[in-house]
């Protein structure tokens, strides 16, 4: 396939992206600070037409670059889910970043920059290209943190997510050169044929190595430590872009790389993922209880979240995969809810990030309470939300992979992480009005109504979702 | 209507309600009289539409009727709803009891008027969905669901506890159903479908029931009450706003055993059979103990709901003996508890919004002042008690002689709870009723509002006609209660035959 075809029929949004960033950097450099409000607006325009290209892009999958690529239903989807993240999050951080006076262009060129990786990473067919993705998202990412240069925990959280996200790429790289080693080749395809009947010992330990990076991109337990802390000192909108969009890129590559790379040796990652999935769940529900800071206890939230949707990947089949595809749409309407709620929480021109914050405010703000109550409801998984359809098919999997102690621990877990959701509720209706918020923005306002809507009314027509999903499933294998 | 059916019907036309609550606005008295009224109207519109389930409703056929099917979520699940005779009285009960509850809100409720009749409309939608599904995912939606409208009603309208007890009735119940919800995908998995008619058909194999058994039974066992996992219920009950009581005791705790008819016993015949003495031991238990732990206590709302665990106890005991008195004994005593509990709450709601006080002390004396409510009092306690004459007296007469069949032992104990039931019932009824009205806050108590009394008239009328004329529920739940045990036996049977064959 000539180099230009392939560009225009398997990487375009990339493509799209990257020019696009470019042109964004000169604008901003030649009109300075003055340059935020067009840099912005442009930045959702570039992400919106990358996003357009994959929903109509209609050529078969296929394989580019000698083989260091792929573009497949599995990628497209979860690229359109990373792109719908990227997109909010940007709306939901302008009025942040005015308030603040952080009116920077550097902002939106980061976030593209950082979806690029992410791209990359999910159509990742080698561990040259994998590591290129992970470390142009991480590093954007790491800035990112950081934005808020003024402030003590945002630099906090930059250094703090900045230090061990070294440390993963150290192991990842270890694990890498572990596979090349061993295998002789770095692409997945060529590992998979090496180990697909025994696997080197060599091959085991590069396998924990890279799935322990991973895990520590998506916060699973037990390397979830940087999670909290970075998430609370982030600047809120960049929390919503984390635990949004960076989750989707990071479970879609662990998801290729055991399906395409290891299917020989599935009985050996399957458990190491079964023991991830645990304690993700386990902490994730348990640990949370204590908070009270919201963002901390999001943060928590996402580990669990991570844990469950890693229920179906343990199941290892494309019912499985199908399963975890369907989570992560459903997680993702749920966290951008969420954190449309959370940049809302304004007292008086401050910004404030405790549950007790919200005490009464159905009372004082009758409509976010009720949208913020179905979030956490649909958190916890309780029917007819769009939270237990989530639930349901990772666990419908898990049973008829006849995991039945998994999903047991996954339930019993849901039921600890419901207490904390429902405290929030209970915080929200139940409690003596705290000082009222001020009236929300625009854009965080319609965030928040349109993803509680499409949570509350996903029951009555989740054919697309569906349908999505199982094709995206269904091009893995 | 778009290829919905009546069923559908009666399960959304609150929500209809809902959406044009959700149009008003205003706080002030001409506005909540607007929303009371469009509720109430709602409520009685949806009543009206279920009769006529129970008038073109076919006595003598055990299948499911009024059937709608259309394809749902794909793979597998399907929206599915239809009746049958064990259905069908829940969805009226159900229907009937709704335009009390929100009678029972009128002048008790004041604040967020609004918020509280969409929970309760929602919950009544949710409510009818349980009783109509024939989709076990579908069921389950239905059955969790539930919980989010009733956990505000606690939360928000209750008393000085509504907190934790809100979070233990969430929590409690939450439990026992995400264990279920595992089975229900283990049955999904073996029976490759979720639609109840079919799973019903599907052979399930031993040990595998046994595991589907406990999970269910974990859900349905808190739901009912049974005795141990029963602690939820009287805190719920005594924070609760008494229209949430109402609905509490008289349906959602008939969802439990519903639950045990619908599925367990049917879908797992042997474990079934075998787990009996379990369900009994349970029973008795809850039968004698709670009884006199009602004996003992405090708080009028706390005495009821103790007695109203002791009176689920003869239900499971009467469903798993099997045998057709026991059956329709436990079904009758289900719907006879549905009117006579939520009669008696709606009683205690009433001296309650007079005397903001639900302690058992602060009363004595009140046939004085109140002689209607004494008698309206002393009808349904008579009721709780199980005189005969009253729906009462049915339900626990044939659990009692279908139990005395499969085991007269069980039957021997828990007949003693008719005396215990008797002993606590007469009792709060002495105390509070008659007695020397000598508390100064007593003294100007006035008898039941016309609006009261029109409350109570059809429930009195109903718990006294079906006392007497216990046939026109019994028939109606006849065909379907003979097929559950012939098919019931005819399997037990063939598996005893081929454990003799081998």
């Amino acid at each position: 396939m000539p180099f230009f075809v392939q560009l225009a029929h398997h990487f375009l949004p990339e493509t799209i992206l990257a020019v696009g960033v470019m042109a964004l950097i000169i604008i901003g450099a030649f009109r300075g600070e003055r340059g935020f409000g067009l840099v912005d607006e442009m930045a959702v325009g570039i992400l919106g037409l990358a996003l357009v290209t994959i929903a109509l892009s209609s050529t078969p999958g296929a394989s580019i670059f000698d083989g260091a690529y792929v573009d497949d239903g599995f990628s497209r989807f979860m690229k359109a889910l990373t792109l719908i993240g990227a997109i909010v999050s940007i709306l939901l951080s302008v009025d942040w970043l005015q308030r603040n006076g952080l009116e920077k262009f550097e902002y939106p060129v980061l976030i593209i920059l950082s979806t690029l990786g992410m791209l990359l990473l999910i159509s990742a067919d080698n561990l040259i290209a994998l590591y290129l993705g992970l470390e142009l998202m991480s590093l954007a990412l790491y800035v990112m943190a950081a934005f808020a240069r003024d402030d003590g925990k945002s630099s906090e959280a930059g250094l703090k997510y900045f230090v061990l996200g070294a440390l993963s790429s150290g192991m990842m790289l270890y694990g890498a050169s572990l596979l090349y080693g061993f295998a002789g080749t770095i692409s997945f395809s060529g590992i998979a044929a090496s180990v697909s009947t025994s696997a080197p010992i060599g091959v085991i330990f590069g396998l924990v190595f890279v799935l322990a990076a991973l895990a520590f991109k998506m916060s699973a337990a037990p390397f979830h430590m940087w999670t909290p802390d970075v998430y609370q000192g982030a600047p809120t909108p960049v929390t919503a872009f984390f635990a949004s969009a960076a989750k989707m890129a990071a479970v879609a590559i662990t998801l290729r790389l055991v399906f395409t790379a290891f299917p020989g040796v599935k009985d050996q990652w399957r458990q190491i993922i079964v023991f991830i999935s645990i304690a993700s769940m386990l902490l994730g529900s348990f640990a949370a209880i204590g908070q009270e800071n919201i963002k901390r206890l999001m943060a928590y939230s996402s580990i669990g979240h991570m844990g469950f949707a890693l229920i179906g990947l343990a199941a290892a089949d494309e019912a499985g995969v199908r399963g975890v595809v369907i989570y992560l749409t459903i997680y993702l309407i749920m966290t951008l809810g969420t954190f449309a709620a959370i940049l809302a929480m304004r007292v008086e021109g401050r910004y404030v990030e405790n549950v007790a914050d919200l005490a009464g405010l159905s009372r004082t703000n009758g409509w976010m309470a009720f949208f913020l109550a179905m979030l956490m409801f649909s958190l916890a998984g309780v029917p007819p939300l769009a939270g237990f359809f989530a639930k349901y098919y990772v666990l419908l999997a898990a049973v008829d992979a006849g995991l039945f102690g998994l999903a047991v621990i996954g339930v019993l877990a849901s039921a600890v992480a419901a207490y904390y959701y429902l405290r929030v509720v209970k915080v929200m209706y139940f409690d003596e009005p705290a000082p009222a918020f001020d009236r929300a923005p625009k854009a965080l306002r319609a965030v928040l109504a349109v993803s509680t809507l499409a949570l509350l009314g996903f029951w009555v027509y989740p054919t697309p979702v569906m349908d999505a999903a199982a094709a995206a499933a269904k091009s893995l294998f | 209507m778009f290829g919905f059916g009546i069923l559908s019907g009666v399960t959304f036309l609150p929500l209809v309600g809902v959406a044009f609550l959700l149009t008003q606005k205003g706080d002030d008295e001409a506005s909540l009289r607007n929303i009371r009224w469009a509720t109430l109207a709602t409520t009685l519109a949806t009543f009206a539409l279920s009769l006529f389930i129970w008038s073109g409703f076919d006595q003598t056929s055990a299948a499911f009727q009024f059937v709608e099917e259309k394809s749902w979520l794909g793979s597998g699940l399907v929206y599915k709803m239809g009746v049958d005779g064990f259905s069908m009285p829940f969805v009226l009960l159900t229907t009937f009891l709704m335009p009390f509850a929100i009678l029972a809100s009128w002048d008790s409720i004041q604040k967020r008027v609004k918020a509280y009749m969409i929970a309760f409309l929602v919950l009544e939608t949710l409510m009818v969905g349980v009783f109509c599904a024939l989709d076990i995912v579908l069921f389950y939606l239905f059955f969790e669901g539930g919980l989010i409208p009733m956990f505000l009603i606690i939360g928000i309208w209750g008393g000085k506890r509504r907190v934790y007890a809100s979070f233990k009735f969430f929590l409690y119940t939450l439990v026992g159903s995400l264990l279920m919800l595992i089975a229900i995908l283990a049955m999904y998995g073996k029976a490759g479908t979720t639609d109840i008619t079919v799973l019903l058909k599907t052979d399930f194999p031993k040990d595998m029931q046994t595991w589907l058994w406990l999970a269910f039974f974990a859900s349905f066992a808190v739901k009912m009450p049974m005795w141990p996992v029963h602690t939820w219920l009287p805190d719920a009950h005594v924070e609760a706003p008494t229209a949430g009581s109402v609905i509490l005791a008289a349906i959602l705790l008939k969802m439990g055993g519903y639950g045990f008819i619908r599925f367990s016993l049917p879908m797992f015949p042997d474990a079934s059979t075998h787990f009996a003495p379990l369900i009994y031991a349970l029973s008795v238990i809850a039968i004698v103990y709670t009884s006199l732990v009602a004996l003992v206590q405090e708080d009028i709302k706390k005495l009821i709901a103790y007695s109203s665990v002791a009176h689920m106890g003869y239900v499971t005991m009467g469903l798993f003996t099997l045998n057709a008195q026991g059956m329709q004994g436990a079904i009758f005593q289900m719907i006879s508890h549905g009117f006579v509990s939520g009669a008696l709450f709606l009683c205690v709601g009433v001296i309650y919004d007079r005397m903001h006080t639900r302690e058992i002390a602060a009363y004595g004396g009140l046939v004085n002042r109140m002689p209607i409510y004494a008698f309206v009092f002393m009808l349904f306690t008579m009721a709780n008690v199980g005189l005969p004459g009253t729906t009462g007296f049915i339900g626990e007469f044939l659990s009692l002689a279908g139990t005395f069949q499969a085991n007269s032992w069980v039957a021997l104990i828990a007949t003693s709870g008719v005396i215990f039931s008797a002993a606590y019932a007469l009792y709060l009824y002495r105390r509070v009723i008659f007695g020397v009205l000598d508390k100064a806050s007593l003294m100007n108590i006035a008898d039941l509002t016309p609006r009261e009394i029109a409350i109570f008239a059809p429930l009195v009328l109903i718990t006294i006609y079906y006392g007497v004329q216990p046939q026109a529920i019994l028939n109606a739940t006849q065909a379907s209660v003979d097929n559950l045990i012939q098919t019931h036996t005819a399997l037990i049977d063939a598996v005893k035959l081929a454990a003799a064959g081998q």
